[in-house]
């Protein structure tokens, strides 16, 4: 077994000027998230599970902690403002049926699912209901509309740890994505474990390799100061190691995030999180 | 109008006269610097807010001059004093001419 | 052998080290705009001398993203306090005006930083004087795209 070498402390050492926050305890509003559990069984090279939060530096980790300073909420706010909007032949809004967000609780974390053979993500889920029931278009996977609406629903988990089924009816997509996460691609000819299992705790340049967890996504970026889906990430991945991405919404990425759900079980849903 | 700018203010709901409260102000806009150029090689123009008061009881707290290298989505966060009940009203200005605004009530025992 | 090996890795590290803070060094050299922000607090100034110590500017050393920097500035007894960036294409960041009920002369922003330099803050005080702060903050390039 490797012994990473774990420099989190070391960096958030280097950029702490005034924050107090201790960079291993994350609570957001007074209320502690869980960022560190013993992996699951069916990762064999990763003992110890960490949330991407931990691997930030102690300023970014202060924006998450207070729901006002979290950048992310600005379209949590927008959200609750689509979830009334009436959209679509029906004359319906997502208020008519659901009067409640609240009652989504517990939704987000056994996202992504198998329902009648198919698998389906919190977005296949938001726009099946817009097609068949409210008679709107389809929002696009990674817009705004829908990176603040899953933002919105995923947020009423918040605290809950993330537990996706991998047995059963899911267990053909979780080996796919299991294969896609170990497969080397790209003019850089690397996978995904190459940085986020073998190298997380390193520095790729100025960067703290996490372990791509995504118990957080939708996240706000600072990078594009917005909110990015998860297969928004995978494909910005895929392009930084020169291969062709997979398309979002596609079987692959919908696999891959099954696969990665998994990795990240026990994890605090942290979403909207705040990172890089 | 610029798309999709909401603002969302922080500020507490009841304090003591001449009590010291912070305030914190965010509001939804890309804040277009002017440096970025667009896919044939255009500097795409400056859009941004250019300017953010405060106000309570129609006396001034702060007024903000803003520039490009103010974040999208811009964040403040200060302090005021407040003497007596009354209401907190910020507004926002575009490049573009909107004005934006909210306000919140405060109660001072 | 055992010490053959510690000694590479030990010589591995202080290179990595070194080579770091060659990298920094190489980005921290005089930012192509110092002079505008120089002539800007000039102007500002009008030439007038300014002191140091009345103003806590608060940034991290090390930027995660160029994109979002947290900043805080606190100068008691000023009236106003302007944020320059002297390595930014248009040094101005913003001025803050503290009105008749702002409380301590204090103010708390995210900026952007196109590159490492200087935070530089200018205070106007109450009695016509004028304060000076700066804080020097490294912006990285990142690993995966930026």
């Amino acid at each position: 077994m490797n012994l990473k070498l774990w420099i989190s402390c070391g960096v958030a050492a280097l950029a702490t000027s005034a924050a107090a926050q201790d960079s291993n305890a994350l609570a957001v509003d007074g209320e502690a998230l869980l960022t560190e559990t013993a992996a699951p069984l069916h990762m064999e090279n990763v003992d110890t599970i960490y949330s991407g939060w931990r691997f930030r530096a102690s300023e970014t980790q202060a924006l998450q902690s207070d729901d006002f300073d979290n950048p992310g909420m600005i379209f949590v706010d927008q959200a609750i403002d689509l979830w009334a909007k009436v959209d679509g032949s029906e004359g319906k809004s997502c208020a008519s049926c659901h009067e409640n967000v609240e009652d989504f609780a517990g939704l987000r974390p056994t996202l992504p699912r198998v329902e009648d053979g198919e698998l389906v993500t919190m977005e296949n889920i938001i726009n099946e209901c817009r097609t068949e029931r409210m008679g709107a278009e389809p929002w696009k996977w990674s817009k705004g509309n829908m990176t603040a609406m899953t933002a919105l629903i995923g947020l009423q988990s918040r605290g809950m740890p993330v537990n996706v089924a991998i047995d059963g009816d899911a267990a053909p997509f979780w080996e796919k994505g299991k294969e896609l996460y170990y497969t080397r691609v790209g003019q850089l000819d690397m996978a995904c474990s190459n940085c986020h299992e073998d190298n997380y705790g390193t520095m790729i340049r100025a960067d703290h390799l996490s372990q791509g967890q995504i118990n957080g996504f939708p996240t706000y970026r600072l990078k594009n100061a917005k909110l990015n889906s998860s297969h928004g990430r995978f494909k910005g991945c895929m392009k930084n190691i020169r291969a062709t991405p997979f398309k979002e919404g596609g079987e692959e990425f919908k696999a891959l995030e099954l696969y990665l759900a998994s990795r990240g079980e026990g994890l605090a849903v942290e979403t909207p999180s705040v990172r890089n | 109008m610029a798309k999709g700018v909401k603002p969302r203010v922080k500020v507490p709901k009841k304090a003591s006269a001449g009590e010291t409260i912070t305030i914190k102000t965010l509001i939804s806009h890309k804040m277009e610097s002017g440096q970025r150029k667009d896919g044939d090689g255009n500097a795409i123009p400056r859009s941004i807010i250019n300017r953010f008061t405060a106000d309570f009881n129609d006396q001034n707290v702060i007024d903000v001059t803003l520039e490009p290298a103010i974040s999208t989505n811009p964040y403040f966060q200060f302090e005021a004093v407040v003497p007596e009940s009354g209401e907190f009203k910020f507004t926002w200005y575009d490049d573009d001419g909107s004005v934006y605004d909210t306000s919140k009530k405060i109660e001072v025992s | 052998m055992i010490l053959e090996n510690n000694m590479t890795l030990t010589r591995r590290k202080t290179l990595a080290l070194g080579g770091s803070a060659l990298a920094f060094a190489s980005f921290a050299g005089a930012p192509a705009f110092a002079s505008l922000t120089d002539d800007a607090i000039a102007e500002m100034t009008g030439g007038a001398e300014i002191g140091e110590g009345a103003i806590t500017l608060t940034a991290p050393e090390i930027a995660e993203n160029g994109n979002t920097v947290p900043i805080s500035v606190d100068a008691p007894g000023a009236v106003a306090i302007t944020l320059f960036a002297d390595g930014n294409p248009v040094p101005a960041v913003a001025t803050f005006n503290f009105g008749p009920l702002s409380a301590s002369r204090s103010a708390s922003t995210r900026i952007r930083l196109a590159g490492t330099q200087n935070i530089v803050a200018l205070a106007k005080m109450e009695d016509g004087s004028f304060q000076r702060a700066s804080a020097n903050v490294k912006v990285t390039i990142g690993g995966c795209g930026g």
